[in-house]
């Protein structure tokens, strides 16, 4: 097995070589009705390459890769449990590749897959309705506070002012700003957990929504969130639930009952949707009954045993994204939810939580735990007392086949290590991952130069990365001929 | 259940390790009364073959497989090479997680750095990012990238842009503080009115976003565009939605546009009901700091060999939070990927073969059906891949119900995005029609009275 | 370079004085906490700022954050040797790695700045927390 980079593709490129297969052209060239001055001449330097060296390309390119299929991902935040194979052989059948702009009539199949996963998040987390629309959490995101945003125009009463925890996401805070609201921090307890008291501190009438993710991107559980969402909607303002950790509550609590007005979710976490190193991913938003009339179109809705769309909002349209939505994520999500069933869905969350307090207890005396408050299905250790620093002990643990747990996030832990096995892991990975964090904490003791200077046995050592935010080579470029 | 390994052996030694009795003791923060619910309305638990079977059902009542398309209007059917499937589908691609540790993940980014520089060389830009959500997604982060940057307030776009890409850069600009003016279109050319877009152009426009080819099919006349909004200090951005015309048409970098925005779902994405699908932005290089999404450099490792890592995240959200200029994290990464893939499969030749075919196919249907009397194509000048058909006696619904009763789907109707026109449909040629496809969609179109 | 005549601001900047022309950097606290420099926005010539406002913006790999002016002043030079080696912040944040200089607009703001002593004990403070 070849671990070495491939030559870029560019430089393996000769004219003449042909990668594809096509048919005869069947219409000739003086058809063609545009001048030439509209006509492309080249496409310089582009590639041309056989299939053969195409297969070779990529299937080295892959023998570089760590993925879940591989082993081990305890990145905190990311829940990067297991894809299951029925989900891909069910999303890559024919019967569902319709053009969007099909007639409705013609696709009820697709409308009836797209209502039955809305419906399906709407028992496990009881909001009222789901727009399947958005294409990440992020997106979600933003939507979801525009949705706040209407509401709160509608009823006159616009406010300008979003409450965001210290602990939060980044996507949190810019979200909020691309949704025109001026963002404020509110800073969590010594328990890692936000305060009733604290919240009603940065209370006022400007107050639109505080922005808050359940658990907490500690891992915590946000036990005062009942009482924190009566605070809010007392002061007339709304919560919004991120729910990029849902994994650490499915089928045990529902964010509707906690007091959510708008939540996300993350399809490609919670709903086990594949990563595909970076998405495409998908962030369905929930929303409380009387918002519902301000979710983006497209709508689908049941008239009977018919499925029919609605493109347009008496609010003016407020679209977030091309025609329905990532269709062929919400399909594995939906296979995902059908397969696990009321009997396992529980499960999910029972063995993720389980899995993240085994670690914590094998790991606590090795590490400097910042909050003794109880994990759910991520825990957080820093970097206090370590004679190497977070990335280097990340770094080791490559070399030990795994990957690493997410580091220096969140920013209000120094050093953070954040782990989040998920539940599709054994105890068998979680004790080898246990015994690879003892032993590169003991070498870190004994000898810390050697940790500081991996990884040994990757692909490729460690990366400059200074120099590639100096340099910027971003594309390939031929070199550069005499001419130029 | 096979995606939870843990056996109740284990979850017990587990449990006793922790020092707890019961998993639910985990759970004693979340308010007794609203946890542990009854899951009675959830379903039961399906087998394989139980979700084979209930796919399959819920498949029997799409009944559009088998109808000869002529669909496009932002998602066009393409021919996918078999390898683009076999490649893209590998685990090592489709399972990984974002590549923030570098040194395991050489293959997703000399990918998507492959890819970074496709997708510069067809737009004929400097640099390219690796992915947003889709077109009308990237087009509204293209005008928010252009009104931060200018730091002016006024942006103004195209009429004839995607109705659905308009309606997004809407929502985008809602309640942020700038104000956006449509540029109409001649409804003889179907292009835009150059003279009124010079009257629109004040100090403060940051720019002016236009489509090419546009909604109807017809090229735009970029680099005249692009000279007037540079000679009053303005961007000119360009969307494309169907980025095969990128290796067919002058690219818009040689038009001196400033920013491409667009869909390259044509680039291997099967139409999937519109989604995943894959937005793209590519600039000159003065844009690069403010640019939204991920961007792959490439550097040397401790050993000095060449490697690849994410570079520029300081422009993302994640460090820049209430600063950054999109928020976006997740993207499209796997569809950029597999775009990759498809590129290099199909290589420079197939790329302009099948762009070339998809404009001829689609002069083939225009000579045509010129010969018939109860349609007419409306734009005849300088289309690309699409025509408007004007139906001439009656309505457009009821002359659509007449082909898909032949199993044929002709085209769009065009009162879906703009109510008054009755009777225009919007049709679409590639190069996954053959010409025997297209004279049945001619015999069809004549057979109706 | 000797820094016992500069002044300091909380935000981890410094002045050196010389007539009415201030030399604007960061401090070695600031470029510390930065990690490698690897690109800065100068300030336009001839643009004037107001005392604390943001007039330099300064990127590593893993943050980005602005420079804000010690004083009130208009930009009379920028070191524009820092376009192509940026990493002169950390070498010598006192001495090469200088950003700017302006014609100060009142010199009488010099006072509410800390001397080198001042700052000392405030950055101790502040790495207690």
């Amino acid at each position: 097995m070849n671990k070495q980079l491939p030559e870029l593709m560019f430089l393996k490129s000769r004219d003449g070589k042909e990668g594809c297969s096509l048919s005869a052209p069947e219409i000739a060239d003086d058809l063609c009705v545009l001048a030439a001055d509209k006509l492309r001449k080249d496409i310089a330097d582009f590639p041309q390459l056989s299939e053969v060296e195409i297969v070779r390309h990529y299937t080295n390119l892959a023998h570089l890769n760590h993925s879940v299929d591989a082993g081990f991902y305890p990145l905190g935040s990311c829940t990067m449990k297991y894809n299951p194979k029925i989900n891909e052989k069910i999303a890559n059948q024919p019967e569902w590749n319709a053009h969007p702009y099909s007639p409705i009539h013609l696709v009820q199949g697709n409308l009836e897959i797209m209502k039955s996963l809305e419906e399906l998040l709407m028992k496990i987390t009881a909001m009222a309705a789901f727009t399947l629309t958005p294409a990440a959490g992020a997106h979600g995101e933003l939507t979801g506070l525009r949705v706040i945003r209407d509401y709160l125009t509608a009823k006159g009463d616009a406010r300008k002012i979003v409450l965001i925890p210290d602990s939060a996401h980044g996507t949190n805070p810019a979200s909020s700003v691309l949704c025109g609201y001026q963002t404020k921090e509110i800073p969590s307890n010594e328990n890692g957990i936000l305060e009733g008291e604290t919240l009603k501190k940065h209370l006022d009438k400007d107050v639109a929504a505080l922005m808050i993710t359940n658990p907490n991107t500690l891992g915590i559980f946000e036990k005062n969130i009942v009482e924190i969402a009566r605070i809010l909607h007392e002061n007339g303002s709304l919560l919004y639930m991120d729910g990029a950790n849902m994994n650490a509550f499915m089928g045990i609590a529902k964010p509707g009952d906690l007091g959510a007005d708008v939540i996300h979710l993350n399809l490609h976490k919670t709903f086990a949707t594949p990563h595909g190193g970076g998405g495409p991913g998908s962030g369905p938003v929930g929303v409380a009954k009387d918002l519902v009339k301000f979710l983006p179109v497209p709508i689908i809705t049941h008239e009977g045993k018919e499925y029919k769309v609605r493109y347009h909002n008496e609010s003016g349209s407020n679209r977030v994204k091309n025609f329905y939505g990532n269709f062929l994520v919400i399909i594995r999500a939906l296979v995902y939810l059908l397969e696990l069933g009321k009997e396992n869905i529980r499960q999910v969350a029972e063995d993720a939580v389980l899995n993240a307090n085994y670690i914590r207890k094998k790991l606590e005396p090795y590490l400097d735990l910042p909050y003794k408050s109880k994990s759910l299905h991520e825990v957080i250790f820093s970097d206090k007392g370590l004679t190497v620093k977070t990335l280097d002990i990340a770094k080791r643990i490559l070399d030990y086949g795994m990957h690493p747990f997410t580091i220096y996030f969140p920013l209000i832990v120094h050093g953070a290590m954040m782990i989040e096995p998920t539940e599709t892991e054994s105890k068998e990975t979680l004790d080898q991952f246990i015994d690879i964090m003892i032993k590169i904490l003991d070498e870190a003791k004994k000898d810390p130069a050697f940790v500081q200077g991996a990884p040994y046995s990757t692909p490729v050592t460690r990366l400059d990365e200074v120099m590639a935010a100096k340099q910027l080579i971003l594309r390939w470029k031929p070199a550069a001929t005499k001419t130029n | 259940m096979r995606y939870l390994p843990l056996t109740e052996t284990e979850r017990e030694e587990m449990r006793k390790t922790i020092g707890i009795k019961e998993t639910k003791e985990l759970f004693s923060d979340i308010p007794k009364d609203k946890s542990y619910f009854s899951l009675a309305d959830l379903p039961a638990a399906l087998s394989e073959s139980e979700l084979l079977d209930k796919f399959k059902e819920i498949g029997r009542k799409n009944i559009f497989p088998g109808f000869l398309s002529f669909l496009g209007a932002g998602a066009y059917q393409h021919f996918i090479p078999e390898l683009v499937n076999f490649l893209s589908n590998k685990s090592e691609f489709l399972t990984p997680y974002t590549p923030y540790q570098p040194e395991v993940s050489q293959g997703s980014l000399q990918g998507m750095f492959e890819y970074q520089t496709m997708m510069a060389q067809l737009t004929g830009m400097d640099i390219a990012n690796s992915s947003l959500y889709d077109g009308g997604t990237a087009a509204a982060e293209g005008i928010v990238l252009a009104l931060k940057k200018s730091k002016k307030q006024h942006i103004l776009i195209a009429g004839n842009i995607h109705p659905e890409y308009i309606e997004i850069m809407q929502t985008y600009i809602k309640y942020l503080d700038y104000k956006m003016d449509l540029v109409p279109f001649d409804p003889q050319s179907g292009k835009l009115k150059l003279a009124e877009l010079e009257g629109k152009i004040d100090q403060d426009t940051a720019g002016f976003i236009f489509q090419s080819p546009n909604f109807f099919g017809v090229v735009e006349e970029g680099k005249q565009i692009s000279t007037m909004l540079h000679s009053k200090n303005s961007y000119s951005i360009q969307i494309v939605t169907e980025a095969l015309s990128l290796a067919f048409l002058v690219p818009p970098g040689e038009n001196d546009v400033d920013l491409v925005v667009g869909e390259a779902q044509s680039f291997g994405l099967p139409l999937g009901f519109g989604g995943p699908y894959l937005g793209f932005i590519a600039a000159k290089s003065e844009f690069l700091r403010q640019m939204p999404g991920r961007f792959v450099g490439q550097t040397l490792d401790s050993k000095g060999n060449r490697g690849y890592v994410l570079t520029l995240s300081t422009r993302e959200q994640h460090i820049k939070r209430e600063r950054a200029t999109s928020n976006i994290c997740t993207n499209e990464a796997w569809c950029a990927f597999r775009a990759g893939i498809y590129l290099a499969t199909m290589g420079k030749k197939g790329l302009q073969s099948i762009a070339k075919t998809n404009h001829l196919n689609t002069a083939y249907f225009v000579k045509e059906v010129s010969k018939l009397n109860n349609v007419k194509v409306k734009y005849q000048k300088d289309y690309y891949n699409e025509v408007v058909l004007e139906v001439q006696n009656g309505k457009t619904d009821d002359f659509l119900n007449k082909l898909e009763a032949k199993k044929i789907l002709a085209g769009i109707p065009l009162h879906w995005f703009y109510p008054d026109q009755k009777n225009t449909i919007l049709v679409n040629f590639t190069e996954i029609h053959r010409k025997k496809d297209i004279d049945q969609l001619v015999q069809a179109i004549g057979e109706i009275k | 370079m000797s820094t016992k005549d500069l002044k300091f601001t909380e935000k981890h900047e410094w002045a050196n004085v010389n007539g009415n022309i201030a030399t604007f950097g960061i401090t070695d606290y600031a470029q510390h906490q930065f990690g490698d420099i690897v690109f800065i926005e100068l300030p336009t010539m001839g643009k004037s700022f107001s005392k604390g406002a943001a007039c330099a913006n300064i990127e590593s790999v893993k943050a980005v954050a602005d420079m804000y002016a010690p004083v009130s002043g208009e930009v009379t030079e920028v070191n524009s040797s820092l376009e192509n080696a940026p990493e002169q912040i950390n070498k010598e944040p006192y001495g090469a790695g200088w950003v700017c200089k302006v014609k100060m607009a009142d010199a009488a703001e010099l006072d509410s700045l800390m001397d080198e002593s001042a700052y000392e004990n405030y950055v101790k403070s502040v790495e207690e927390k």
